[in-house]
């Protein structure tokens, strides 16, 4: 603490930086870097985030599978309803991802690291884009590692390598897009405790009024229009024909007919209408 | 010409609660400016106004001859801000936290990791400088928290309460950086609840309550609007306190304020080291025992009474330790120019002697 402070150290501050988009991105992925030595600084959380989608798979394979007959299949037995599962589970696990950028980003506003960053000459859409960023490789390693133990349960990609790395493709897309909307909850709310609820609470509606788990078929007839619309449903339905599982016999909804163009359609839709309202409610943000 | 920083009638609401009334300011480049004043009177409002943070329902600021409101990313470039609470990522080492900032200031990543190891040697922080910061001491964190505002050495710095919750010796220590960074010519707006803090670093000192500007000037301006000297009395029985606060009375030309506690009784005089003299032979002839007597100028505890009409520092939410370490430093501080008429006060054949020395120290208070 003795050392002088001389002015020989000051520099002259740089020139305002307009490279376009460098500087978004160079910014984007100094925060993508923090956040990712951060998880592997706190590997517990990425833990849980592996163990939970198992769980489910567990669950649902072996508690209620016999119990869910799925049509079309005529063998109508417990492996066709794991095969019919598996994209389900794969698609909630991305959307999981909202809850970890929530909960992430309501914690640098709770101890002020937002202050400092937006008191710093930075692109304004930086912490949540790198925030965003590093939940998708948490995101991908998850997807990895789900992908092995659906390959030890029995469950297979029957129609080739490169549809089903589409159909891993869509996943993410859609992981991505959900991690704004955490990023906007985060934002919004004013402990990281309420983050994590309230980036969780949605999600059960949401993944459930939806082909993911079972047949909506059988669904109220007005639930059933909810989860023929539901962006999640497009994704797995997606999801189930490029692996090609079961698909349940899906209605003849526009986005059941053409679920690969609505997955990616819903997705971009969620990234450019989220990203918008959480960089600007970033603007404003006050701890 | 306008200052480094400069404010005109910021105004900013918050429901129904006017965080800030009109605030005025000026600060001339290379001064320091203390933001004095209690919780919630608007302080961190105005700092967060100034930093970019925040936007005023209405008024203008310029910092470094920098439009806030039209230009507050060309702001961000010649400001750093050390906050309330040490803004860094607990996960990341020292060092990290500070290679970040410097890349978020756009700078190089090598001329961020440079400048990075600088830092932390300067701030005594290069032996914790790969441990992740969760480790750290409050001390470290807030050295840690002012080398990131530091990064690109800004011209304008902004530290709000910057020594809230720190023990005696690391508040000198950052006193004494302060300091440095004023003599090299940083422009500095500080807020502070603490008197004395004010009183040591600021050149100018605006007193803000309830969103408005309430005093300004320097430490001395505004000592000297409170009026006069003041006696202290430190009474040595409790039972005693009322006769030597009733005595007081008749020699003090406002009102007496008494510390039960501490057994003190301070009174607004004029008529200096006489005056003194007479009312300690009062109170011996009324049997009043007396620990310490003397004549002190105001202080700006003093000042911002007569202000506001209450103490700057009764703060529920100041920690334990914080009231306690501030309330030692003040009381050694007051007791210093009392000290030369302590010893006297024992027996009555000092009492010759006794004008004398309170006559010296109040000519010392008076330089």
């Amino acid at each position: 603490m003795n050392t002088t402070v001389t002015s020989a150290a000051r520099k002259t501050a740089p020139p305002p930086a307009r490279g376009g988009l460098v500087q978004p991105m160079r910014d984007s992925l100094v925060i993508a870097r923090r956040n990712l030595i951060r998880m592997v600084r706190i590997p517990e959380v990425v833990i849980f985030a592996v163990i939970q989608p198992i769980m489910f798979v567990v669950l649902f394979a072996y508690v209620f599978g016999g119990a869910i007959p799925v049509p079309g299949e005529p063998g109508n037995n417990a492996a066709d309803y794991r095969e019919y599962l598996m994209a389900g589970i794969f698609a909630q696990t991305v959307t999981f991802a909202t809850a970890g950028a929530g909960a992430g980003i309501a914690e640098d506003m709770h101890k002020g690291l937002v202050d400092r960053f937006r008191s710093l000459p930075m692109s304004r859409g930086a912490v949540l884009t790198g925030r965003t960023l590093a939940d998708l490789v948490q995101t991908t390693l998850t997807v990895v590692v789900l992908t092995i133990v659906a390959l030890i349960i029995g469950w297979r990609a029957h129609d080739g390598i490169l549809k089903a790395i589409a159909a891993i493709g869509l996943l993410l897309l859609l992981g991505y897009a959900f991690s704004w909307i955490g990023a906007l909850i985060g934002l919004s709310v004013r402990t990281p405790e309420a983050a994590t609820s309230g980036g969780l609470i949605w999600l059960f509606p949401l993944t459930f009024v939806s082909n993911a788990f079972v047949p909506t078929a059988n669904m109220p007839t007005f639930l059933q229009h909810v989860a023929d619309w539901n962006p999640f449903s497009s994704t797995v339905l997606a999801c189930r024909q490029l692996f090609g599982n079961p698909d349940g016999l899906p209605s003849d909804a526009w986005p059941m007919e053409h679920p690969v163009l609505a997955s990616v359609l819903w997705s971009i839709v969620i990234i450019v209408l989220f990203r918008t309202l959480a960089v600007r409610k970033y603007r404003s943000a006050t701890a | 010409m306008p200052g480094a920083i400069y404010a005109e009638g910021l105004v900013k609401t918050f429901g129904k609660v006017r965080a800030l009334d009109g605030v005025d300011l000026d600060v001339p480049e290379g001064t320091v400016l203390g933001l004095l004043g209690p919780n919630g009177a608007g302080k961190t409002t105005a700092v967060r106004v100034l930093t970019t943070l925040l936007r005023p329902d209405s008024g203008k600021a310029v910092v470094a001859g920098i439009d806030v409101l039209k230009r507050p990313n060309d702001v961000r470039h010649v400001i750093g801000l050390s906050g309330q609470f040490a803004a860094v990522d607990e996960y990341l080492t020292g060092r990290e936290n500070l290679h970040m900032v410097g890349q978020l200031y756009q700078l190089s990543s090598r001329d961020a990791k440079t400048r990075a190891a600088e830092l932390l040697e300067r701030f005594d922080l290069a032996e914790a400088a790969d441990r992740t910061t969760k480790t750290y001491s409050g001390g470290m964190r807030r050295r840690l928290d002012l080398a990131a505002a530091l990064v690109v050495s800004p011209p304008v710095m902004f530290m709000d309460e910057p020594t809230t919750g720190l023990d005696p010796r690391n508040r000198q220590a950052l006193w004494g950086i302060m300091q440095e960074l004023v003599a090299g010519g940083t422009t500095l707006l500080l807020t502070t609840q603490y008197l004395e803090e004010a009183d040591q670093l600021a050149h100018d000192i605006c007193v803000v309550d309830h969103g408005r500007v309430i005093a300004r000037g320097t430490s001395d301006q505004l000592k000297a609007q409170t009026g006069g000297e003041r006696v202290e009395v430190v009474v040595h029985d409790h039972e005693r306190i009322a006769t030597a606060a009733e005595v007081l009375r008749g020699f003090g030309k406002g009102e007496a304020s008494v510390d039960n506690h501490t057994r003190k009784i301070t009174v607004p005089v004029s008529g200096g080291a006489k005056l003194l003299a007479e009312a300690i032979r009062e109170l011996d002839a009324r049997g009043v025992e007396i620990d310490d007597i003397g004549l002190r100028r105001p202080t700006l505890d003093d000042v911002f009474i007569s202000l506001t009409g209450h103490a700057a520092e009764a703060q529920p939410d100041n920690g334990p330790d914080d009231t306690t370490s501030t309330k030692n430093e003040k009381n050694t501080k007051n007791t210093k120019n009392a000290t030369n008429a302590t010893n006297a006060t024992k027996d009555d054949g000092a009492r010759s002697s006794l004008g004398r020395n309170a006559g010296e120290s109040s000519g010392e208070a008076a330089k």
